[in-house]
Order: structure tokens, then C-alpha cells, then sequence
């Protein structure tokens, strides 16, 4: 029995048990339900909850054991030679077997390997019945227990709301699962990076060139690993980004929330949050399509040599992706200076602008930083315009018309692709990735401090 | 007494002041006015190069020649059974057909620069005319070719001609040929329902959007299941069960960082806890789901708890009051009354997933997919995705493609935040 047809029918139980609980709180109740110490349908879910969660647990345990020792089971019955095999060629030779077993090409096809594959299957099929037969039985134990135990004193209501807030709390606490599935991951492909590149070199190296040979006799089968002309170019791009989207947002946002009637401010703003709903990619289309052309035969007609993958073009088209994202934050904070603070500038005999100037601004300031380190953090962990966009040689330069490469285009181009687990340059993507985590993390907890300390003065 | 020469240069001077403090004011106004006339241009630039770039893949070059349905080349067998028919040489009848169409061309090379004036789809167009209708065979029809990608773009306008009377990748007598053809009247450009309803292809004029749109789709689904009920009910916890402590504050500062990671490390923890520690198959819907799922999980709580932070304590306390106990109070009538607000955060979340391609490339759904998926455990890719496989490729007839599947996606992304701001509109409550 499949295991997705034994979900099925342990789903048709639990709905049976539903009605079974409510209809022996209904009868017990004599039908008076004002007897029973919960709504009738309470002693429903009761029943339904005995007989499905500790089934569905079962099944989850079930399905992670079952290929481990069936795995076993089959390593168990190859030839000793087969046995005494390194563990990556054991790997290797059960991925075969798998491969035979689901009627998949497999590398190899010996007698051997199609018998064990037949006897993997048969081991599967059972293990698979097994847990069917199992389940039923923990299911219909489940069932009969707890409908036995329906009484009018049963506080039924009570269990099924403790069993809610459970998963409750599971959910909330899958957003803290993730980070340190993040931090873990990262952490610990990192580590074995480091066991073959030293940290320092990796994090103060000036050449970087992850092309690792195949072969240990080929020329230059030694990478370099050295990430500060990425970091570098990270930052010159992201740098160009910001000398684009702050200057505008922040003058998009004091017309918008200072000057602007309440009519142009209601169209303009939504046409403005078109352009942070515009995704990623069609942003690295356009930059990569219309945006360097143009750059390149400005900078030809004006005698400059730039390079078709400029830094610049990536910077700008990431300068307007994030335009929207500043105006939207910064705005938001102008709005929440009081206005008292408003009318005593006028009260003085300011002027609009000489308000804005000298006292929306200073007190919106801790705000605007904090969206400005949050607009950074963004415009560092931006993937798409850049690896369209921007070049692959790392190149150590301050110059906006050459090609620079940033930590996220080679992320994706050391990991998109054949893939060997352990080699240095597959590794060496997750180093980066650490980085980056770090980096961005970091300045989020900044900004969003800084946003924590202006609402505090303000609300 | 003579105070009037201070006093009007006291005047003077504010008058001065006066011009530059307006002219101060003035400068502000248009900083803030070419700040937005900017984004706006920058809007209207970005739109306008995709839908120009664009238009033209919707309609595709065909060429119409006389197609000899030969028995001969068909069913060779004469067996008249369906995969005799499936197996015949669908591609030299096209070919022929083309020579037919210009007698005169000699030569081998001639001939078969010829037969690249039409698709290598031609012969798999003409074998499903015989497949739906099998009574064509040994007759003669005058059949729609789709023609290939250099006529294609011969045609469009984009392949430059050259003075020599060659064109970009056309050669003199492809280009004649094709002149001629055009006189004739042999030349027109149809609806390309390929695009839309076929799935990828290395041949330009053959590739379509739709395999990625199912792959989408399906990859929506799983981040829906999963970020919807997941992020509703931490939402909830937090919002409306939790105590005040430690633990809640931790939980909540993380939710917001983990907002403001970047998308590409998700997909490293795709990498290597999905795929990896899971062992979950590569390229699949349903890894790309999850990642996008742990990706838009933060966004739904957030906007969730906003809802739920909206709707006013006298509902609480009322529904307490007629004796409801705490989780009948959320769910009966909390949740209920914040629910359109939750459907608009998780509506801007599934938006901001359907455009997310960089955590996609990491769990290897870039491979090249010709077959429409149809499960969730299918290798498949996403409308994103197939817009950044073919903007990396180097035939010319992709940039359109890639504009008009970009147009596509653009027109899902506007129809979802238009639902959003409608939802918005229709549900908003002032309390």
C-alpha cells in the first residue's frame, strides 16, 4: 500500500472519528448537550485527535527510518567484497541500486545490482505494508480508547485547546527553525572550507580565481580563493545603487509627503510601488539589454572605454530598483514627525523648505538611516541584475566602467551547474554566503534598531 | 532725524533674504519634482523597452509552400497504421516541399540552405496535420510553415540587411528567396500559439512559456499550502496567545531579520537542508515551494499580525463576555474579522515568490525542461526562471521571447496586486 493511499485512509478515519465522538457525547448527553462539560463537537475533535496525531507521528518516524534500514538491509546482502567498499563508493553503488529499483538509467547494470535493486524493492513493498497495517491499528486504537473515555465530566474542550496552541507554537517557532537551518547550513559548509583554504586568506586575499582543475596534474589546479576583490566589487556596485536611489527617494519622498496635494500624492505613490513589485530578473533583463548598450556608446561617443558588463549599468538599474523601497520607508517616517513640530517652524516664520530642512529632517533622521541600512542590506543580497548584468572576473578596481563581479553573482556561478559536494570551489559559494548572511543580518538589527529608537520618541 | 536709510535697507535686505529663501523653497520643489518625474521615467523606459522588445513574439513568421503529403515518404510500408504514420519522414517532405517552391535551385549547399529557411519544427507541424487527419496523405495541400528563426527575424525587422544585399545570419540568396516568397504573397505572420501553449526549446521559434507557467503554478501552490497556514497560525501565537517574554522576543526579532535576508540564502539552505539533508528530488516544484514557502513565511507574519493587531479589543472583550473561551475569542471571531487583511499580505507575498528566481537557481531549477510538468515531484521551471535562461541565450530571436514571457509575467504579478488593492478596498474597516 503506498504510503500517500495510507494518508488517505488514516484521513478517513479521523474524519470518522469526529462523528463517532460526537455522536457518543450526543447520546451519552441523553440529549441534553447542556450536561456534557464542552460543546458536543469538542468531544468530536477529541476523539478525532487521538486517532490521528499520534498515527500521523508514527508515519513521519516511520518514513525517515524505513529507507535507513532497508538501505542496510540491502548493503547486508551484497557480497562481502561489495560490503568492505569505502563509504562514497557504498553511496555510489546503492544510488544504482535506487536508480534500478525505480526503473531509472542507472551506470552500471550487473546481475548483482538488479538482484539487490529487486530485493530493495521487495524489502520497500513490505516495510510499506508494515507501516500501513500499523498505522490502522494505532488509528483504530486511538479511535476506540478515546471514544471510551467520552464522558459528560470530560473536559474535552480543554485537551483540544491545549493541542491547538501546540501547533501554534510549532509554527512560530518553524520562522526560528529557519534561521538556524540558515546559520547551521552556512556554518558548517563554511567550516570545511576552511579546512582547506585558511580563513584569513580567504577573507584578506586579493585574488580570486576559483577554477579548480580537474585532474591533480593540470596547470594551475590550485584555485585562489582570496574574496576581497569581491567584497569590493560588491561594494562599488551597491555604491553606485545608493548614490542613485537615496538622493531620489529621499526628494521623491519630501515632495510626496511635504508639497505634494493629497490627490497627486494618492497617483503617484501606487505608480511608484510598481516599481518595487517589478521582479528582480526583468530588472537584470533591462539592464542587461537597454541599459549597458546605452552606457557603453554614451561612454564610446565620449571616448571612454567601458565595458560591455559595467559596474555602472548594474548599479544603476539596482539604484531604481531600490528607489521605491527608500521613498515608501523614508516617507512613512517623515509622516510620523508630529506636526506641532511643523507649525512651531512656521510659528517662527520658516519657510516650507527651511522646515523640511531644519526640523522634519534632523527629526526624521534616525528613520531615514534606518532605511537607508536596510535599503544597503537589500542592494548587498541583490542576485539578479547583478549575474545578468554585472561581469564574472573579479577584477580590484574603483572604476564604475569596468566589469566587476559581486558576492552573489559568484555564489550562483559556483553553484549553478555540476556540482561535486566537497571540492573547494562548491564550498567556497557557502563561505560567501556566511558573509553575506552576516553582513546583511548585521546591518538589519542597526536599522531596525534605529527605526525601534525613532518610533519610540515619536508614538 | 533721518531713519529712513537703515530702514530701507533693512527692507532690502530682507527682500534679498526673502528672494532666497523662496528661491530656496523653489530648488526643493524641483529636486522632489525631477526625483519623481525620474522614477516615472525610469517606469515608463523599463515598460516600455519590454513591451516593444516584446509585442512581436506573440506573432510568429510562417511560410506558405504547396506540401506534397507523399505516401510514399509517409507510410512507406503502406500499413496505414497510426505509429507507421508517426514515423515518417516528416522533414524531408518539408524540405521537398521547399524545393518544390523554387524549381530552379540547384546544388547541395543551395538546397540546403533552402531547407533552413523553415523551422526543423516544420516537419513535426506537418506531422500532426497527418496524425489529426489522416486522409491528407497522397493528397496536396497548401500548408503554413513556421519559418526559422532568421526568416523569422528577417521578417520582423530586426535582422539588418546589408549592402551587399545579405542580412544578419541570412545569406544573399536566402534573402532573395525569401523577396520573392514575400512577392508572392507566401509570407505572413500568425497568432504563435506555440509560445503560449508548447514548452521550452533550444530553436527560438519553437520555444513557449507555458511548461514554465504550469511549473509556476505548481510551485505556487506548495508555497501557498505551506506559508499560508503556517504563517496564520504563528501569526496568531504571537499575536494572541503568547506571553511576554524573553522567548516571544527573540522569536519576533528573528521573524524580522529573517524578512531581510536575501532570497539567495535561502536557496543555500535549499541546497543543503532540502536537498541534501532531506534528499527531496532536485528541480522539483515542491523544493522550489518550500524554499519560497521559508522565504515568504516572514512576510505572512507580519502582515498577519498587523491584521490581527487591527481589529479593536471590544470584540475581544464582547465575545469574552457572552463566555467564549481564548481560542474561541481568535478563531470564532478575531480571525475572521482580520482575514482580509491577512489575505492581502499573503496576496503581496505570493506576488513577491512568483517573481523570486535567485534561490530557484540554487536548487538546480534551471535545467532545460521541454515537457510540461505535471506532478509536484516533475523536474520543472518557473516563468522567472525560463526568463533568465533566455535572456543568457545567445540567439537573437530569445530577446523577444524574453521580453513577451517577461510581459506574461508582469501581467500575473499586476492581476495579483490588483486583486490585493481590490481586496483591500472592498474588506477595509474603519473601527
Amino acid at each position: 500500500m503506498s504510503s500517500s493511499l495510507t494518508l488517505l485512509v488514516i484521513a478517513g478515519l479521523t474524519a470518522l472519528a469526529f462523528y463517532l465522538g460526537r455522536s457518543r457525547a450526543l447520546s451519552i448527553s441523553h440529549d441534553l448537550p447542556a450536561r456534557l462539560h464542552s460543546l458536543p463537537r469538542y468531544y468530536g475533535y477529541f476523539v478525532a485527535l487521538w486517532c490521528g496525531v499520534p498515527t500521523l507521528v508514527l508515519l513521519m518516524i516511520w518514513l525517515v527510518v524505513q529507507p535507513i534500514i532497508v538501505d542496510g538491509m540491502v548493503i547486508g546482502s551484497l557480497p562481502a567484497a561489495q560490503q568492505q567498499l569505502p563509504s562514497d563508493r557504498l553511496g555510489l553503488l546503492l544510488n544504482d541500486i535506487h536508480n534500478i529499483a525505480r526503473g531509472d538509467a542507472a551506470s552500471a547494470r550487473t546481475p548483482m545490482l538488479i538482484a539487490a535493486a529487486e530485493r530493495y524493492n521487495s524489502l520497500l513493498d513490505l516495510g510499506n505494508w508494515l507501516m500501513a497495517c500499523c498505522a490502522l491499528a494505532l488509528a483504530g486504537a486511538g479511535l476506540i480508547l478515546s471514544r471510551n473515555k467520552v464522558a459528560p465530566g470530560l473536559r474535552a474542550r480543554n485537551t483540544v485547546e491545549r493541542a491547538l496552541t501546540g501547533v501554534l507554537i510549532l509554527a512560530s517557532l518553524l520562522a526560528v527553525l529557519t534561521t538556524l537551518g540558515v546559520v547551521a547550513s552556512l556554518f558548517f559548509e563554511s567550516l570545511r572550507f576552511f579546512e582547506k583554504v585558511p580563513f584569513w586568506d580567504f577573507l584578506f586575499g586579493t585574488e580570486w580565481s576559483p577554477q579548480t582543475a580537474l585532474r591533480d596534474d593540470q596547470v594551475g589546479q590550485s584555485g585562489s580563493f582570496g574574496a576581497i576583490p569581491i567584497f569590493a566589487g560588491t561594494l562599488l556596485i551597491t555604491s553606485i545603487a545608493m548614490a542613485v536611489a537615496v538622493p531620489t527617494g529621499l526628494f521623491a519622498a519630501i515632495y510626496l509627503s511635504e508639497f505634494a496635494k493629497p490627490k497627486t500624492r494618492a497617483t503617484i505613490k501606487p505608480i511608484m510601488e510598481i516599481l518595487a513589485g517589478v521582479p528582480t530578473v526583468v530588472y537584470g533583463f533591462f539592464a542587461a539589454l537597454t541599459v549597458a548598450p546605452l552606457i557603453r556608446d554614451a561612454g564610446v561617443s565620449l571616448g571612454l572605454s567601458v565595458a560591455s558588463e559595467s559596474a555602472l549599468a548594474a548599479g544603476v538599474v539596482m539604484g531604481v530598483m531600490i528607489i521605491p523601497f527608500i521613498s515608501s520607508l523614508s516617507d512613512d517616517v517623515i509622516r510620523a514627525v508630529p506636526q506641532s513640530l511643523r507649525e512651531g517652524a512656521y510659528g517662527l516664520g520658516a519657510t516650507k523648505a527651511e522646515t523640511v530642512r531644519s526640523v522634519v529632517i534632523p527629526a526624521a533622521l534616525p528613520g531615514i538611516v534606518g532605511a537607508v541600512l536596510l535599503a544597503v542590506s537589500r542592494a548587498i543580497g541583490e542576485t539578479m541584475i547583478v549575474v545578468m548584468a554585472a561581469g564574472l572576473a573579479a577584477n580590484l578596481t574603483a572604476n564604475p566602467f569596468e566589469a566587476v563581479t559581486t558576492v552573489t553573482v559568484q555564489i550562483v556561478t559556483l553553484l549553478v551547474g555540476d556540482q561535486e559536494f566537497d571540492s573547494a570551489k562548491t564550498l567556497a559559494a557557502f563561505a560567501l554566503g556566511l558573509v553575506l548572511f552576516c553582513i546583511t543580518l548585521c546591518l538589519n538589527i542597526i536599522a531596525l534598531k534605529f527605526v525601534q529608537k525613532y518610533r519610540e520618541k515619536y508614538e | 532725524m533721518n531713519n529712513d536709510q537703515p530702514a530701507i535697507s533693512i527692507a532690502d535686505t530682507v527682500a534679498k533674504g526673502l528672494r532666497r529663501r523662496r528661491a530656496a523653497e523653489i530648488r526643493l520643489r524641483i529636486y522632489g519634482i525631477a526625483a519623481i518625474s525620474f522614477v516615472l521615467m525610469a517606469l515608463v523606459v523599463l515598460l516600455g523597452s519590454i513591451v516593444s522588445k516584446g509585442i512581436s513574439a506573440f506573432q510568429q513568421t510562417h511560410i506558405a509552400v504547396l506540401v506534397n503529403f507523399d505516401r510514399e515518404k509517409i507510410d512507406p510500408a503502406g500499413s496505414g497504421k497510426i505509429e507507421d504514420l508517426r514515423r515518417g519522414d516528416y522533414d524531408g517532405i518539408a524540405r521537398n516541399s521547399m524545393r518544390a517552391a523554387f524549381p530552379g535551385v540547384s546544388g547541395r549547399r543551395n538546397r540546403r540552405a533552402l531547407g533552413k529557411m523553415i523551422s526543423s519544427g516544420a516537419g513535426d507541424q506537418l506531422r500532426e496535420m497527418v496524425m489529426a487527419n489522416p486522409n491528407l496523405i497522397g493528397t496536396r495541400q497548401r500548408v503554413w510553415l513556421l519559418a526559422s528563426d532568421e526568416i523569422d527575424m528577417l521578417n520582423k525587422g530586426y535582422a539588418r540587411r546589408k549592402p551587399d544585399g545579405s542580412a544578419t545570419k541570412v545569406s544573399r540568396r536566402q534573402v532573395a528567396w525569401y523577396d520573392a516568397l514575400v512577392v508572392k504573397g507566401a509570407v505572413e505572420r500568425h497568432l504563435n500559439w506555440r509560445f503560449l501553449t508548447g514548452g521550452d526549446s533550444r530553436e527560438p521559434e519553437q520555444a513557449g512559456v507555458w511548461a514554465a507557467v504550469v511549473g509556476s503554478a505548481l510551485t505556487m501552490i506548495i508555497t501557498l499550502m505551506l506559508a499560508f497556514p503556517l504563517g496564520v497560525a504563528a501569526a496568531i501565537y504571537l499575536q494572541e496567545f503568547a506571553p511576554k517574554n524573553r522567548w516571544t522576543d527573540i522569536i519576533e526579532v528573528n521573524i524580522n531579520n529573517l524578512a531581510a535576508v536575501p532570497s539567495i540564502v535561502f536557496g543555500l539552505l535549499g541546497l543543503t537542508v532540502i536537498l541534501g539533508f532531506f534528499g527531496l528530488p532536485r528541480s522539483t516544484p515542491l523544493v522550489g515551494g518550500i524554499v519560497l514557502a521559508l522565504m515568504t513565511l516572514p512576510t505572512v507574519i507580519i502582515a498577519s499580525r498587523a491584521a490581527l493587531m487591527s481589529v479593536p479589543p471590544s470584540i475581544r472583550e464582547a465575545a469574552r463576555g457572552l463566555g467564549a473561551s481564548s481560542s474561541q475569542v481568535v478563531f470564532h471571531h478575531v480571525l475572521p474579522l482580520a482575514m482580509p487583511g491577512i489575505m492581502t499580505g499573503t496576496i503581496i507575498g505570493m506576488a513577491r515568490a512568483l517573481g523570486e528566481t535567485a534561490p530557484l537557481l540554487m536548487i538546480g531549477m534551471v535545467a532545460f525542461i521541454v515537457d510540461v510538468p505535471s506532478k509536484f515531484e516533475d523536474a520543472a521551471t518557473v516563468l522567472p526562471v525560463q526568463i533568465y535562461l533566455w535572456a543568457d541565450s545567445p540567439e537573437r530571436g530569445f530577446v523577444e521571447k524574453t521580453a513577451a514571457a517577461t510581459m506574461i509575467l508582469l501581467v500575473f504579478l499586476l492581476a495579483m496586486n490588483a486583486a490585493a488593492i481590490l481586496l483591500r478596498k472592498k474588506f477595509e474597516r474603519k473601527w
